[in-house]
């Protein structure tokens, strides 16, 4: 069976989503050229005037999705560079979380926002950042962040469905590294379910996007050791999976919380609380954090990026020590 | 009651003079009008303690009313901003829902009080929902002409602000966005010469509003505010324009702000007293009746009975929204997220 990468699985999942509903059409820099990461490549040639190069303008990209989202199209935008939403913040955030919110469901948005994310790329300060932890903060907005191809094909399916603004979060580093078999029609999948990927009885890891590969990699390693680690993909990151959360920090009585996101502000406090809040008496350690340190941006120097990313080496250190606990 | 004469029938014949017709005039006095009496109502409902908050559209009449009529009701899109609300009425709001609305009253579909007053939405008038956060609601006004242009419905779609609010990046973006992709927009820029305290040259380097379609390529207008005659005649011709695929429009009213930003604010502390008595003698519904009886086109009489239809219609509505019910308080939650 053939397999494909990340990006040929969100690029299949565009491509069968304006094939099936021509309400669905794309805006974003670069985007008829094919995009920087290709993810568009060969849409314009198919879908023509559904594929729309937008000026290099963030808010205009969110703020004309939501007109027409409002309108009753179906805008998947992109967002060339996570790093580069900011700009577009106060759409996302002051306008398309609360367009439900504020109308009571008379006016709806079902949008989404697609944007490669994270590091490990030599991106240094501008095309690294995790910035999940800001939209994730906002109710209103649901965040996706897949990690292998067959759950970004499905979850995209899910998200463009959804009449909701959708943030739908790429790995970069992933794009091209991580494959998969992928046949048949997309999984029937909904937001706002994590998965557990790797099954084990003495710890959970909780993980998305690349962190969740390099879990996994750390788990076989502790495998090795006689250490069995579950490990959860968390997929959606708002809503979160609070009962796969609970269940599996209930199941296992010692959680580690991964991610790339600097630590102070990031989802695993998040997660963290929700486990100590309802899950207290089952707990046999201190929940431990694996997270980039807190300096305000990824920095560029190979050295000085591995030294921030966290990775397979320090996601076992950490397991193994809570493992001893 | 204080008029029982009967209301005259008004002709449906457009007058050459004005592009309009005497009924539509005297729909345009009339929304001008419901307008400045309801902000005078919410004011007053305001001091006595009843009514948190008003923010007002007095002297910006004529350019909302005018403007609004050049659009075809329940086919193009509002997208407006805090102080139209006659734009709304034009559209259909009632004096009634304007009174909820500024009552926060559970029933007020604008935001069914989740939002300040005056922050307008009404999906079946197409009035697009807006935010405090000024206009971020131009991006969504190009959107939905985008989407128009998709799907090729011969839609236009009006989005209003302040001359303050042209500042923002959004502002520039949309008209730049607008532009390149030749969209159905009316970009209409109510210049009431303040923003909050400031002036207007404290906000922007050039003469007026309308100064900037250069940047843009784009076609534009500078028209009198105060006259909603002027203003339907400017905005007309470039709705019909838009509508047959010639793209955006920027149209700069120029008008005044009568009353201060809002009923927090204190004005006196950054206007000049006689400025304001000047630009009170343009008061545009003063304008408007001596022009249409000057004209000979209502007597007076019939302006009267105007004003006591709206008068009665505004006592009314007050005294029924004060009984409606408040939301609850749990009413707060819910619809975060649509569910279908």
């Amino acid at each position: 069976m053939p397999t494909v990468s990340v990006i040929e699985a969100v690029r299949a999942a565009l491509d069968e989503a304006m094939e099936s509903d021509d309400r669905v059409f794309l805006l974003g820099e670069d985007v008829e050229a094919g995009g920087v990461f290709r993810a568009t490549e060969g849409l314009r040639g198919k879908y023509g005037e559904r594929v729309i190069d937008s000026p290099l303008a963030e808010s205009s990209i969110i703020g004309l999705s939501i007109g027409a989202a409002h309108y009753g199209l179906r805008p998947v935008a992109e967002i060339q560079f996570a790093d580069f939403i900011h700009a577009g913040f106060d759409q996302m955030c002051s306008e398309a979380s609360r367009w439900s919110y504020r109308t009571r469901g008379d006016s709806y948005l079902p949008m989404v926002v697609r944007t490669p994310w994270g590091g490990g790329v030599h991106g240094g300060q501008h095309h690294s950042q995790s910035i999940e932890a800001y939209y994730a903060h906002m109710p209103g907005i649901k965040v996706v962040a897949p990690s292998f191809p067959a759950d970004y094909r499905s979850l995209l399916h899910a998200s463009i469905a959804d009449p909701n603004p959708v943030l739908f979060l790429e790995h970069k580093r992933t794009y091209r590294m991580i494959r998969q078999e992928l046949d048949g029609a997309p999984a029937e999948t909904a937001l706002g379910r994590a998965r557990v990927t790797r099954d084990g009885d003495d710890l959970t890891i909780f993980a998305y996007g690349l962190m969740l590969h390099e879990s996994l990699a750390a788990a076989e390693t502790l495998s090795g050791e006689g250490v069995e680690c579950r490990v959860v993909d968390l997929l959606t990151l708002n809503p979160l999976d609070r009962e796969t959360i609970l269940e599996s920090a209930k199941a296992t009585g010692k959680v580690l919380i991964v991610h790339e996101d600097v630590l102070t502000g990031g989802l695993g406090g998040e997660i963290a609380a929700i486990i100590a809040e309802h899950a207290f008496e089952y707990l046999d350690a201190p929940i431990r954090r694996v997270a980039g340190p807190d300096i305000p941006a990824m920095p560029y120097h190979h050295a000085m990026e591995e030294f921030f990313m966290p990775n397979r080496e320090k996601i076992a250190a950490a397991a193994r020590e809570l493992a001893a606990y | 009651m204080a008029t029982t004469r009967t209301r005259p029938k008004r002709s449906e014949k457009t007058l050459d003079d004005y592009l309009l017709s005497e009924q539509q005039l005297e729909d345009m006095y009339y929304h001008m009008l419901l307008a400045r009496k309801l902000n005078e109502r919410m004011l007053a409902l305001n001091r006595q303690g009843r009514a948190p908050f008003v923010i007002a559209g007095a002297g910006q009449e004529a350019a909302q009313v005018g403007a609004a009529m050049a659009l075809k009701k329940g086919t193009d899109y509002l997208a407006p901003y805090y102080r139209d609300l006659g734009m709304n009425l034009v559209f259909g709001m009632t004096a009634r829902e304007a009174m909820l609305n500024l009552l926060a009253k559970r029933d007020d579909t604008n935001s069914y009080g989740r939002q300040m007053p005056s922050h307008w939405a009404n999906s079946e008038r197409k009035i697009v929902t807006q935010s405090s956060v000024v206009t971020t609601q131009f991006l969504h006004a190009a959107g939905i002409a985008l989407a128009a242009k998709l799907r090729k419905d011969p839609i236009v779609v009006l989005a209003c602000c302040g001359e303050g609010s042209t500042s923002r990046g959004d502002f520039h973006e949309a008209l730049n966005f607008a532009a390149i992709h030749k969209l159905p927009v009316i970009f209409f820029v109510e210049n009431n010469g303040y923003a909050i305290s400031e002036r207007t040259e404290k906000s922007m380097p050039v003469d007026h509003v309308a100064d900037r379609k250069r940047g843009y390529n784009m076609q534009g207008a500078v028209v009198d505010g105060m006259d909603g005659i002027a203003v339907y005649q400017t905005v007309r011709p470039a709705v019909d324009q838009a509508r047959n695929g010639g793209g955006p429009y920027l149209i700069e009213a120029k008008c005044y702000r009568l009353w201060p930003h809002s009923s927090d604010d204190d004005d006196s502390r950054y206007r000049p007293k006689k400025e304001l008595e000047e630009w009170s003698q343009k008061d545009p519904l003063k304008l408007f009746r001596q022009r249409v009886e000057s004209d000979g086109i209502f007597p007076r009489e019939d302006l009267d009975e105007i004003e006591a239809r709206v008068e009665e219609e505004i006592k009314e509505a007050a005294q029924w929204a004060l009984m409606q019910p408040d939301p609850a308080p749990e009413d707060a939650l819910g619809f975060v997220y649509k569910e279908l």
